[in-house]
């Protein structure tokens, strides 16, 4: 009540390898672990969110212990996090930091918004062009309909 | 008639934004050449599909009038219902197979993206005969055949749109390919289907000159061209408001006074009360010429993709 502000944070601990992925905002950390598929990984992960940052009001910050994401897999980051850092831990050491960037096409990826779309009628598999990054403006392949950060939805 | 760096030959046609300035004025040339000598030897031997997995007879008729004018022949469809699509295949197979029994595909489809889908499918050159709410492509090349012809230019034109601009997506796709000429848009309609915001944005992006205005009367002010829309019913959420629109939104001949001398009405078609019959017998109405014009477009569109001509 009174001691607000003097309350214990559980830290999250720091991990020997693997790949930190800071400042995500608040709000996307657990849809950049579900974008990552993080639930099928054999190593420790832990997500927290609503962390105080400089640079963002408020941020989440993902640990995936014993696993190095790959460039591939960096660049989706963005779609949700287009300002996040990508730290490659090893030995307890950041051995590589990178910057996330958009790729120019999503390939089977993220859903169509457009119920009458024919990704969302048949077997097709999406394929979006990204027209702009800030805001994100994402358009489908087949349909043509543009959208935006509000409208993603992973396959 | 040669033009460089224009190449069709086997080429899909499926969307008019993947068209530039020099290609959409390849098309218009091509259609004049087709309509004023048409060569009914030039696809002698060649077999278009006419895949209609939804029904539109005009469009069928007028690709069908296009390939006998050229010597060609036809097979296909009118319904979805006699095909195997109905069976559960997909539409992949479907325009494989059927890709393989012709030289060129022509195909309409109530799911938007079905075109490029068949185009994917098929190594023959497939033309997009509308797929749901996206494309139509065929009619923006008339479109523009039309204004071309009646006006002589495509440049210097300030040319009005009227109707259901929300959704009419002949009037997107218009306005799209319009913008590579030096047009100025009035876009005329009541707030609740004016254009949507993000071609608005895209024509700004262009440089286009446009306004948006809810006034008819107004609107018409110093318009070379007029494209005039229907609005339909099932826009509004009930029937007094769409009463209302639909009396406003009319042209009759009491608004000749207002009219520049040379303006030029066009119209899809159908039309229900938007536009007056009062109208038809005045120099303004082209739009049954519009109509016919379909033919020599899709004439040249099919000769191109064949590679009949250059
Ligand atoms: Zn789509």
């Amino acid at each position: 009540m009174s001691q607000t502000g003097q309350m214990k944070e559980y830290k999250v601990s720091a991990i020997k390898n693997g790949t930190v992925i800071d400042h995500i905002p608040a709000g996307s950390a657990f849809k950049v672990a579900e974008l990552l598929d993080l639930s099928h990984t054999k190593g420790t992960i832990s997500v927290a969110t609503n962390l105080k940052s400089r640079m963002l009001r408020k941020k989440g910050i993902i640990k995936i212990g014993n696993k190095e994401l790959t460039e591939n897999e960096t660049n989706r980051v963005a779609l949700f996090a287009p300002l996040a850092t990508i730290n490659i831990i090893e030995d307890y050491a950041v051995k590589e930091k990178r910057k996330v960037s958009l790729p120019t096409e999503l390939h089977h990826l993220v859903k169509c918004v457009n119920p009458n779309c024919i990704t969302n009628k048949e077997d097709v598999l999406t394929c979006f062009r990204v027209v702009r990054k800030d805001p994100l403006e994402l358009r489908c392949h087949y349909c043509e309909r543009v959208m935006g950060q509000d409208d993603l939805r992973l396959l | 008639m040669k033009v460089t760096g224009v190449d069709f030959k086997g080429r899909d046609i499926i969307s008019i934004k993947e068209f530039s300035k020099k290609e959409l004025l390849h098309v218009l040339a091509v259609a004049a050449q087709m309509e004023r000598r048409p060569d009914p030897h030039l696809l002698e031997g060649k077999i278009l599909a006419a895949l209609f997995f939804e029904p539109s007879t005009r469009t069928k008729m007028s690709f069908e009038a296009a390939m006998y004018r050229l010597g060609g022949e036809v097979i296909g469809f009118a319904s979805e219902k006699v095909t195997s699509v109905s069976k559960g295949e997909s539409l992949h197979d479907s325009i494989r197979i059927l890709g393989g029994y012709s030289d060129v595909v022509v195909m309409r489809h109530p799911t938007e993206g079905a075109a490029r889908v068949g185009a994917e499918a098929t190594d023959v050159p497939v033309i997009n005969g509308g797929d749901g709410a996206n494309q139509h492509p065929t009619q923006t090349f008339l479109d523009l055949y039309t204004i071309k012809k009646a006006k002589g230019r495509l440049d210097k034109l300030k040319v009005g749109f009227m109707g259901d601009l929300k959704y009419g997506r002949t009037v997107h796709s218009l306005a799209q390919a319009l913008s590579h000429f030096k047009v100025e848009m009035v876009f005329i309609a009541p707030p609740s289907l004016q254009m949507p915001p993000g071609i608005l944005e895209e024509l700004n992006a262009k440089g286009v000159k446009f306004k948006t205005i809810q006034d008819l009367k107004k609107g018409l002010a110093g318009l070379d061209v007029l494209y005039n829309t229907r609005i339909q019913k099932e826009r509004f959420p009930d029937e007094y408001e769409y009463q209302k629109v639909k009396g406003i939104y009319t042209l009759s001949e009491k608004l000749i006074p207002l009219f520049k001398k040379d303006l030029k009405i066009l119209h899809p078609l159908p039309r229900v009360n938007e536009l007056s019959p009062a109208l038809d017998g005045t120099s303004h109405a082209v739009y049954f010429e519009q109509a016919k014009n379909g033919v020599p477009v899709r004439m040249a569109l099919l000769a191109l993709v064949l590679g009949a001509v250059k």
